[in-house]
């Protein structure tokens, strides 16, 4: 079984982001990125899947631009084959990048794609299930366990209240939950060992999608802010505070 | 111009974020259909009738929806998606995974978990967690998009009652087949829409002292219990009461935080309570920049303390 994972790269989880002097986006100039960490959990379980014998290759793919490269590596340095790049400058929508990931499910022939449930900048969460739509495939969306049998996949999802079973037949689209695994630690000699493993640069243009988006990003602002609070001594305090200012209880 | 929300119910209520949606809905749209889906649900489908802001209830009523996963219910929706300008449904994990499979059937984009309308192209959604908003305007003809509940008050029932229709059923596309659901039961409310929530950070230790000293409290608050996600990947709490980025937004009137340090994930899920109590014996605890009110103090004497003060 071949597993195609999407991955994103985003700014790094702890930095603290801001929208730019002008409020049309937000600054990402000289913030430290990373790969984002749901597609981490997909990375490390395909990577399982395949120490398992459940799958025979694990190929890495990325949408932007030559800076990407980096998260590719890092996933090659987890346990990935090889790592294919899409090169390009711009921003897609979640529906745009489906529809390229569509286009190298048409020429890789996964089994299985994995990608996080979603992305922690855009926290949008919609393109496994538009890929498993395009693809005309069922989808495990926020899975949180995989369990392989002959053509199918029972996912185990983490819904609101508790969790939900569902049987997908194969080929599928799975999007990783935090609760899926815990991610690998990268070690030296796997770093040293990703640097010769196959990264195929591939222009967009070259898939011939149609990436036009009839979304339009017109201000990003900081959320109003909350009114400073105050530290009480006691509980006494507190409670009083509690009934006789902001009358909650 | 009308609008679709789609209804999301266990066959007998409907859940209070669909009732949020029609709120949101009702902003922009002169009229709302409430499309239910499911098995059995003529009594379900009486009391979407009785929605306010509800102009009339389509309702697919066969076997087939028992326990319908999002491969079977988007063609139904994309089906009559042409005679809408908008299709609207709660930023729930149920909307989450259907609405996007819904936008891809039509080639069309869609926007997520929006907090505020503008205008009925025009939202305000959160991102980077909820650090920065966004402002967007979506330009396609069908405007597809996720509300997240808190955002928006629930509908109330009204005393008229809106025409019912039926629609057919259609085949399974046979892509994925339900096997069983886990639902936690609980007394309490429900964490999304309860008016008191009380959390559990990884300083209560241990899962005996997470009930010990987080169930009573929240018990006598009448208040859901939630926990970070540092306490339900140590085991203390289930994964249901997770509350932020990656669990569940909440927005009550009064959240109580025990022993949670404040984490950007956390805060993300919790920012826009009315009311921000913290309780931790950590002074530089960043929970403390969010609370309206905080007590520096040893969490087992204090919430014991408070428990009390409430008689």
């Amino acid at each position: 079984m071949k597993v195609v994972v999407g991955i994103k790269r985003v700014v790094d989880h702890n930095i603290r982001v801001r929208p730019k002097a002008d409020g049309s986006d937000v600054d990402t100039s000289s913030v430290k990125m990373s790969i984002n960490p749901f597609d981490e959990h997909a990375v490390e379980e395909a990577v399982r899947l395949k120490e398992a014998g459940t799958a025979t290759e694990v190929v890495a793919v990325a949408i932007g631009t030559a800076q990407h490269q980096d998260i590719l590596r890092h996933a090659l340095a987890m346990g990935a084959d090889r790592a294919i790049l899409i090169e390009t400058s711009d921003v897609l929508s979640s529906l745009a990048t489906a529809k390229v990931l569509r286009a190298v499910v048409e020429r890789e022939q996964p089994q299985l794609v994995m990608v996080g449930k979603q992305a922690i900048d855009e926290d949008a969460a919609e393109i496994g299930q538009m890929l498993a739509t395009l693809w005309n495939v069922g989808q495990g969306t926020f899975a949180s366990k995989l369990v392989f049998n002959g053509n199918s996949v029972q996912v185990t999802r983490e819904i609101d209240g508790g969790q939900e079973t569902v049987e997908l037949n194969l080929p599928a689209v799975v999007t990783a939950d935090l609760r899926l695994n815990e991610p690998r630690y990268l070690k030296l000699p796997n770093l040293m060992q990703a640097k010769k493993k196959p990264l195929e640069t591939v222009a967009l243009a070259d898939f011939g999608v149609n990436t036009a988006t009839k979304l339009h990003l017109l201000a990003v602002e900081e959320p109003p802010a909350r009114a400073p609070g105050i530290k009480v001594a006691s509980i006494q305090e507190l409670v009083d505070k509690l009934r006789n200012e902001a009358r909650v209880i | 111009m009308s609008t679709l929300i789609i209804a999301e119910h266990d066959h007998q209520t409907l859940r209070a974020a669909t009732r949020s949606a029609i709120t949101a809905a009702d902003q922009f749209s002169e009229s709302v259909d409430l499309l239910i889906i499911g098995h059995n649900v003529s009594a379900l489908a009486e009391q979407g009738a009785r929605l306010n802001g509800v102009t009339r209830v389509r309702v697919i009523d066969d076997a087939l929806y028992a326990n319908p996963v999002a491969e079977d219910l988007a063609p139904l929706i994309a089906g009559i998606a042409s005679e809408y300008r908008a299709v609207v449904t709660a930023a729930t994990s149920f909307g989450k995974n259907l609405l996007p499979r819904v936008a891809a059937l039509l080639d069309l984009d869609m926007v997520s978990d929006v907090t505020g309308i503008i205008d009925a192209s025009t939202y305000l959604r959160p991102i980077y967690a909820g650090n920065l908003n966004a402002k967007v305007r979506n330009d396609s003809a069908i405007k597809l998009l996720t509300v997240r509940p808190t955002a928006f008050e629930a509908t109330p029932d009204r005393d008229t009652v809106s025409p019912i229709e039926t629609l057919a059923a259609q085949a399974s596309a046979g892509l994925a087949r339900w096997i069983s659901t886990e639902i936690q039961k609980s007394d309490r409310p429900e964490l999304s829409t309860a008016r008191v929530v009380v959390s559990g950070g990884r300083s209560l230790g241990s899962a005996e002292k997470f009930q010990e000293v987080i169930a009573p409290l929240a018990n006598k608050l009448n208040a859901a219990m939630g926990a970070t996600r540092a306490a339900v990947d140590a085991g203390f709490a289930p994964n249901e009461f997770q509350v932020g980025q990656t669990g569940t937004v909440v927005a009550p009137e009064l959240y109580i935080a025990v022993g949670v340090s404040g984490a950007t994930q956390h805060i993300a899920g919790i920012k826009d309570s009315r009311v921000i109590v913290a309780i931790n014996h950590d002074p530089d605890a960043l929970i403390f920049q969010w609370a309206d009110y905080g007590l520096v103090a040893d969490l087992f004497e204090s919430v014991k303390e408070l428990e009390q003060a409430l008689n």
